[in-house]
């Protein structure tokens, strides 16, 4: 049974063909069969391999295909590697894939590019599956650059607007400097270890370096690097709201739910490395922290509804990070998973409220809809539950999981934790503030707003919902995987400690409700203090990121680009080409097209020549 | 003998001479089979009796013919000569004149360190002949197709156009 | 009973009618004078030819002559077929109006 994981990307890449040679003459009805159906057919297989894996003993398992290439001893292969981990993405990808697959047949059902947009969505899932289940990094490699693509393809899918090219072009260009990053970091790799499968590198790895040595910790680096520009991470978060300019099923799937992380993803099967560097993997921690507290001050300035949810998403990677970085494996892993159920679900119930109010994106210009948006108002309620961890939904546990594991970390653990809770405060408020704003108080706008109907768009809602509910009692398989990690250990934490984790975010609901829900508390008025309305611009612009890279990296590129608009080094070719031209505009006058002239050159040759062997 | 070379060579320059620069096209071509005879004669001189009889037969009888029929088939003649004179009159000829003359010296100068006699004895029909078609057999099937492939195109080029829809 | 003509002279004649052949080809605008004149370049070379030929006393030299004139037969049956159809196309045989081969 397990060897029938080579079905899992084939089908999506059937799918991406099939779509793609067809030229989007295929009617909706059947690219979007073809488009879901591929998905579904992915996720039966991957239900299959699942149940098969658990039984057989979650021992993992490699699948060759083929050699892709054998040069002079290195020959990386187009294997399958399934433990724990791949299966826990596989499941993810598949599963929330599946959905968003079903809900975007009818979210897109008037776009006139639908199976184009089946088509990318297809070769994206391939790509991430590659991604996760590559056995070698360079396979890894490949899936990463990838969904990388898809990204950029779909993010500009509405090509008309140029706002979204610029938004694809900086998604792209952006992530490429932490690919560059990874790349050294998978070539340095190679050259030291000669390996590029995956588990015999962690294996050399661990058998020749030390603990703290210098060459981990430089590997260790530069896939973080890779790691943060995938999954928007500090300092390289600045595309992610941008990249809210793509359809709100895109957003879902690879801008909340499994591409962006992919960073976790790598950190996590890469772990023993950091676990070889731990200043890297505290690194990774405070980047985390960090990255999580600046958007979560961000979030509660935004104004539009998917960029709210695109800040909340950089946060809550903010939250995996941390687990990694702190040693919580699995706990990171589990909480990429509840994430994609319930990011997946308020993306998804975002979209069904756009779409019903007429791709109306401001929150301030909603209001009251929870009468007329029944559903979308139950995604929310669920979703934003889940998302502020409150108890016993999805996000309670993996959230949970994350922080106390931070506690136990020597020294700086406290601070951690701290953050941590912080942001969890923060995500209450942030998350409420759009709840209360959308669906309480007086209608600003759209009176007339009408729910989509249609079971391909309310089912995967529902069943993302029950996910986002229940979703933390799904045991994952991953102990096998981060077997030598410090798993086991019952976790020992005072009351108030975990009472303070329970009340923060209820206290930042609460927060929340009385600002925007009563209006006893008004936010204009706190807006009136002194440098409060300086301080909200601040927030709003994302901590000011782009503009500092616009003064740092852009506008020195471009004042360079101006200055040099006449390629210095080109103007020698430009020479060369002025040159033969101007040779060979002497040349073509001598072609007068006169019989008698050709002649007399030739005789003139002749001349010439018994010249010379008269002369020599 | 050798007066006959001498006199036949200064008759086959004079009447080349006259061939490059007369006006009128068919006194040219009298000119032209006067010359090609002089060589035939130079050929006998050399003892070389079948070149000879080729040059007068072939040369100055059929190609030159050849020539007559298209100067009569185009009308040219009498009244080009005005024409004929008018493109002459320029300085057009100097430049290749004095290029020709360039290149007469090389020879002069290449040829004229050259010894030898010719041979008094002629090489006559019997050894020629048995030569073409013993060692040169090849040359003469390629001359063959060569003509051939001559006669086909001159057909198909000298024919109206249009002729082939008939 | 023949006087031996040296080699020298009978080149030298053939390299005096090859220039003259050139300086008609050059010279002449009518396309018919310039295949007459190109007559007389291959005729100097076939002399050329019986004149080595003769020297060495080998029959070589006459077969190149008959070649070169087989070879002026085509050359000639060509020419002049062109000619008859540059005639019909342009009512001419000025050589300077077959100039599109111009660059």
């Amino acid at each position: 049974m397990l060897d029938l994981i080579w079905l899992l990307p084939t089908f999506p890449l059937l799918g991406f063909l099939i779509l793609a040679l067809a030229e989007g003459k295929l009617a909706k009805g059947p690219a979007g069969w073809i488009g879901a159906g591929s998905i579904g057919l992915s996720f039966a297989v991957a239900a299959l391999v699942a149940v098969s894996f658990l039984q057989s003993g979650l021992e993992s398992h490699t699948v060759p295909i083929w050699t892709w290439m054998s040069v002079a001893g290195f020959d990386p292969g187009i294997n399958l590697y399934l433990d724990g981990l791949s299966l826990v993405m596989i499941l993810v990808i598949t599963g929330v894939g599946f959905l968003i697959h079903v809900y975007s047949t009818g979210y897109m059902a008037d776009d006139p590019d639908f199976s184009r947009f089946f088509c990318y969505m297809n070769l994206f899932v391939f790509a991430m599956l590659l991604l996760v289940l590559g056995d070698n990094l360079l396979l890894l490699y490949l899936g990463w650059e990838g969904v990388g693509l898809c990204s950029y393809l779909l993010i500009g899918f509405w090509y008309d607007d140029p706002y979204n090219g610029y938004a694809a072009r900086k998604a792209f260009v952006v992530t490429r400097v932490g690919d560059t990053a990874m790349a050294i970091g998978l070539f340095l790799l190679f050259a030291q270890l000669g390996t590029l499968n995956i588990q015999d590198m962690l294996h050399a790895a661990e058998a020749e370096w030390a603990v703290g040595s210098a060459l981990p910790a430089i590997t260790a680096l530069l896939l973080l690097g890779g790691a943060v520009g995938k999954s928007a991470q500090l300092p390289l978060q600045t595309w992610l709201p941008d990249a809210m300019a793509g359809p709100t099923p895109i957003s879902a799937l690879i801008h909340a739910a499994t591409m962006v992380t992919a960073g976790v993803y790598l950190i996590a099967r890469t772990h023993t490395l950091f676990e070889l560097a731990p200043n890297v993997q505290l690194l990774v921690a405070w980047v985390g922290l960090i990255t999580l507290l600046m958007a979560g001050f961000t979030a509660m300035t935004q104004n539009d509804i998917k960029r709210i949810l695109a800040y909340s998403t950089v946060s809550q990677i903010g939250y995996m990070f941390l687990g990694l970085g702190v040693g919580a494996w699995s706990g990171a892993i589990f909480h990429l998973m509840t994430h994609a159920f319930f990011k997946a679900l308020l993306f998804l119930g975002a979209g069904a409220v756009i779409l019903s109010l007429h791709h109306e994106q401001d929150i301030f210009r909603m209001g009251a809809k929870r009468k007329q948006l029944p559903v979308g108002f139950l995604c929310f309620l669920i979703g934003g539950l889940a998302l502020t961890a409150f108890p016993y939904t999805s996000g309670y546990f993996s959230k949970d999981e994350i922080l106390i594991a931070a506690l136990e970390v020597e020294g700086q653990g406290l601070w951690l934790w701290l953050g941590g809770v912080i942001g969890a405060f923060f995500t209450g408020i942030y998350t409420f503030r759009l709840f209360f704003v959308v669906f309480f108080g007086e209608s600003r706008g759209h009176h007339d707003a009408k729910e989509v109907k249609g079971l391909n768009i309310a089912l995967p809602l529902f069943i993302l919902m029950a996910l986002s509910l229940f979703g933390g009692w799904i045991p994952v398989p991953l102990d096998a995987v981060f077997s030598h990690g410090a798993e086991h250990e019952e976790h020992h934490i005072s009351a108030f400690m975990h009472g303070v984790m329970i009340a923060l975010p209820l206290f930042g609901i609460a927060i929340s409700y009385l600002f925007y829900g009563s209006g006893i508390l008004s936010a204009e008025k706190l807006m009136s203090l002194p440098g409060s309305r300086a301080l909200h611009r601040f927030w709003n612009s994302g901590w000011g990121m782009d503009r500092l890279y616009d003064f740092l990296f852009v506008n020195p590129f471009l004042y360079l680009a101006r200055v040099n608009a006449k390629d210095i080094i080109d103007a020698f070719y430009d020479m060369l080409a002025a040159l033969s031209r101007a040779g060979h505009l002497l040349i073509v006058r001598t072609q007068t097209g006169y019989l008698r002239w050709y002649v007399l050159s030739m005789a003139a040759g002749l001349v010439a020549l018994i010249a010379v062997g008269v002369l020599l | 003998m050798m007066l006959l070379f001498y006199l036949a060579a200064v008759v086959a320059v004079i009447a080349t001479v006259c061939v490059i620069v007369q006006t009128n096209i068919v006194h040219a071509l009298i000119y032209l089979i006067l010359s090609l005879l002089a060589v035939a004669v130079i050929f006998y001189t050399l003892g070389a009796p079948l070149a000879a009889m080729l040059e007068a037969i072939v040369y100055a009888g059929a190609i030159m013919v050849l020539f007559l029929f298209v100067i009569m088939m185009l009308n040219l003649g009498q009244n080009t000569r005005e024409q004929e004179r008018a493109w002459l009159a320029g300085r057009g000829w100097i430049l290749p004149a004095l290029l020709a003359a360039v290149l007469l010296a090389q020879l002069l100068y290449v040829l004229s360190g050259v010894e030898g006699m010719s041979a008094p004895e002629q090489v006559g029909v019997m050894a020629v002949g048995a030569r073409l078609f013993g060692p040169y057999v090849l040359a003469v099937e390629l001359a063959s197709i060569l003509l051939l492939a001559g006669l086909i195109s001159a057909y198909h080029l000298a024919r109206k156009p249009g002729a082939e829809d008939e | 009973m023949m006087g031996a003509i040296p080699v020298e002279h009978g080149l030298i004649l053939a390299g005096i009618l090859f220039s003259l052949g050139l300086i008609g080809v050059l010279t002449r605008r009518n396309i018919v004078f310039v295949l007459m004149s190109l007559e007389v370049m291959l005729n100097a070379c076939g002399l050329a030819f019986i004149v080595a030929g003769s020297r060495w006393e080998q029959a070589d030299g006459q077969i190149m002559f008959v070649l070169i004139l087989t070879l002026a037969a085509a050359e000639v049956a060509v020419g002049l077929g062109l000619i008859i159809q540059m005639y019909r196309r342009f009512q001419t045989v000025d050589i300077n109006v077959l100039s599109e081969l111009k660059g």
